[in-house]
């Protein structure tokens, strides 16, 4: 029973983390259809500049520990926000007519020359994230969870509260959905798309750059090429709670993790040792097959009328 | 009409010329300036992707021994050659290397060093084979690859049926684990390095309770190491890389693992100390070879590659050797020709970096040290030292 639950916080901590980026995916493609495959690359970014700033400023000793990681994850956020906006403006704006795969390769392309700048900043090598928060294990009923896991599930959920909030109950939310319905008609109702996707990318790119930072400081390091994995899996989240929902991001994150989580724990009992936890991914994109087979759209579907 | 026939004749004279001088720059070898042989050799390690501090390693150790093998002024055969390192990046993937591996044939090197892992060394190691040019690789450990009878393939490092042998008696006999996990990264080097480890505890009377797998991506394993915490190990064994058993070892932490943590050469470098910090205390990790400082040329060598590199990371001096180990062989030969120096390479003995070096009728290096080592106070310290024997002299 403690090993079910431990696998359970296991799969809640990487679903939370998967949640958070897979919002950006679905944002994006739900209101220019456009699958944004940079994004991961965001998330690298995110973690690199938080590290970057605190490798800077904590050797000096005079910046109390506190300030410097609120000054880390601020200008992270803050970089990654910069980044988005010129993103869309760069890349995505001048081919908003073009055919949608046009746009795709773009976004590819747009991957490729973030992951190769990073890797001129930063680097071949991992770079560690300081060790500035110190970990603290609480045990509950024989499963261990850490105060750094605490942080980032609880952190991650009040973000996602944010962001209904804001796509519900905002002047921006309401934008954002009309213009997901139709550009032309929120423009000819007083609503300015241009601003409105910007917008869409810019709070994709804050939620990215806080799951990089989660990433790199709960797992100790950040990497150049990061991103690709975590924008991947993060995408088959945002697929499988049904693209272009927001909902159905979150619940398409967290529910990955948990089953990559049980899966890789008990597929190897379950099967009685034929299958090992080598198929750990395999299992989670079979379950993603799975669910596209029966319900294409997704588990909460796409929503169109509503997405944001 | 008469004008298409023209265009015709014109471009089958072009295309002629091209093919001419293309033979011509193949047959005809090419000189520098004041006349010296341009013997161009082949390394290939991962310059890109998470393994690429490792493979920098590599081509700098490899580039070191060429720029004094240069400075020092080689003559083969009464001509004074100038060697040229050609390095490829083969990203630590099979299919890339075997891509590469056919560049750097096409490009006419006369030998390669290399590959950095395992599994792109053997894929690799066919197409060498089969341009008859030697293949010395610094660190690839995989049984395999000098398994398949290609006279081509040789390397200065141990290979991991004793690493594996040494680590899984240690484990068992010295550090009192009756019951042990094993966990490997699919990769030619991890798999074959777990399986040789496997082998060793159930010989040496330990229970094997897990055996998990990863790949060598991924950064999390806590669902893994929670399926093994339920097993209740004495020691964790983990065959891969430092990128994955650094946040391997801190993840055992977080989840109260308390079994003793153990890793092959791919864990004992500088590089795993940083990524884990405080999770590195008290790990233990074995690497083919003596230790640095244990080395005949070790301090020399870190001396000249500090000044010019900055650190060793971890196969660098394996690399420097590998490319002495070659001109060697030409000088032994007096020749660049890969057929005529293959046939001298199992033949060499000199003074290497990392001990006396020669090779066995497989291509292995010969004699062969294991040290394992255990992180004290964020330093790799020495255990113990196992030879498995001398050198025989020739």
């Amino acid at each position: 029973m403690d090993i079910f639950l431990q696998q359970i916080v296991n799969g809640l901590v990487l679903g939370s983390i998967y949640a958070l980026i897979a919002l950006g995916y679905t944002m994006v493609y739900g209101i220019l259809e456009l699958i944004n495959f940079a994004h991961g690359e965001v998330t690298m970014i995110g973690g690199m500049v938080c590290i970057a700033i605190l490798q800077a400023l904590l050797p000096a000793g005079s910046v109390p520990l506190l300030v410097a990681l609120a000054l880390g994850v601020g200008g992270a956020i803050l970089v990654c926000m910069l980044l988005g906006l010129a993103i869309e403006r760069v890349a995505y704006r001048p081919l908003r007519r073009a055919p949608r795969l046009t746009a795709l390769i773009t976004a590819i392309g747009v991957s490729i020359v973030l992951q190769n700048t990073a890797m001129l900043i930063w680097g071949k090598q991992y770079v560690s994230f300081p060790d500035v928060i110190e970990i603290k294990r609480y045990e509950f009923v024989g499963a261990h969870i850490t105060n750094l896991q605490i942080t980032i599930v609880l952190l991650a959920l009040l973000l996602m509260l944010a962001l209904l909030v804001l796509v519900y109950r905002t002047r921006l939310g309401r934008a954002m959905r009309a213009t997901a319905q139709s550009p032309d008609l929120a423009a000819l109702m007083g609503v300015n798309p241009n601003s409105v996707i910007a917008a869409t990318f810019i709070i994709g790119a804050a939620l990215a750059a806080v799951a990089g930072i989660m990433v790199s400081a709960y797992y100790g390091l950040a990497h150049y090429y990061m991103g690709f994995l975590l924008g991947l899996k993060a995408f088959s989240a945002a697929v499988l709670g049904g693209i272009g929902n927001v909902a159905g991001a979150m619940l398409g994150g967290i529910l990955l993790g948990l089953v990559e989580s049980l899966g890789a724990g008990y597929i190897g009992p379950l099967t009685g040792g034929f299958l090992g936890s080598n198929y750990q991914d395999v299992f989670a994109f079979f379950v993603l097959i799975l669910v596209l087979v029966f319900r294409p759209s997704g588990l909460l579907g796409e929503r169109v009328g509503e997405r944001a | 009409m008469y004008s298409k026939y023209l265009n015709h004749a014109l471009m089958a004279v072009l295309i002629t010329a091209a093919v001419l001088t293309a033979c011509g720059k193949k047959n005809e070898a090419a000189k520098t300036a004041s006349g010296e042989l341009i013997v161009k050799i082949g390394q290939v390690s991962p310059l890109t992707g998470p393994q690429s501090h490792l493979g920098k390693d590599n081509d700098n150790g490899a580039r070191l021994a060429i720029d004094e093998a240069n400075a020092r002024g080689v003559t083969l055969g009464g001509q004074k050659v100038k060697f040229v390192l050609l390095s490829e990046d083969d990203q630590a993937d099979p299919k890339t290397a075997t891509i590469v591996a056919q560049k750097l044939v096409d490009a006419g090197v006369k030998g390669v060093v290399g590959h950095l892992n395992s599994g792109a060394s053997i894929p690799a190691s066919k197409i060498y084979f089969d341009a008859g040019i030697p293949q010395i690789s610094p660190s690839a450990t995989a049984i395999k690859y000098t398994d398949q009878g290609f006279k081509t393939a040789f390397r200065t490092m141990t290979n991991d049926r004793q690493q594996g042998r040494v680590v899984g008696e240690f484990m068992v006999k010295k550090m009192g684990g009756k019951r042990v996990a094993i966990i490997d990264d699919r990769t030619a080097y991890g798999q074959g390095l777990a399986d040789e480890v496997e082998k060793a505890v159930k010989a040496s009377g330990g229970e094997l309770v897990a055996r998990e797998y990863t790949s060598d991506k991924v950064m999390d394993f806590s669902a893994i190491l929670t399926s093994i915490k339920g097993k209740n190990p004495d020691v964790l064994f983990f065959g891969g890389m430092d990128p994955q058993g650094a946040p391997m070892a801190k993840q055992m932490r977080s989840l109260g693992l308390k079994a003793r943590f153990l890793g092959g050469d791919g864990l004992q470098t500088p590089e795993f100390l940083k990524l884990a910090s405080a999770a590195a205390e008290g790990v233990t990790a074995s690497s083919p070879g003596l230790p640095i400082d244990g080395m005949p040329g070790g301090k020399v060598f870190r001396e000249k590659f500090n000044a010019k590199y900055g650190v060793i990371q971890n196969y660098a001096p394996y690399a420097y050797d590998a490319v002495t180990a070659m001109i060697t062989a030409m000088e032994k030969a007096g020749s660049a020709e890969p057929a005529k120096y293959l046939v001298e390479l199992p033949n060499i003995r000199f003074a290497g970096v990392t001990g006396e070096i020669g090779f066995d009728t497989k291509g292995d290096v010969l004699g062969g040290a294991i040290t394992l080592y255990r992180v004290k106070a964020g330093k790799w310290e020495v255990v113990e030292t196992v030879v498995s024997g001398s050198v025989p002299k020739k």
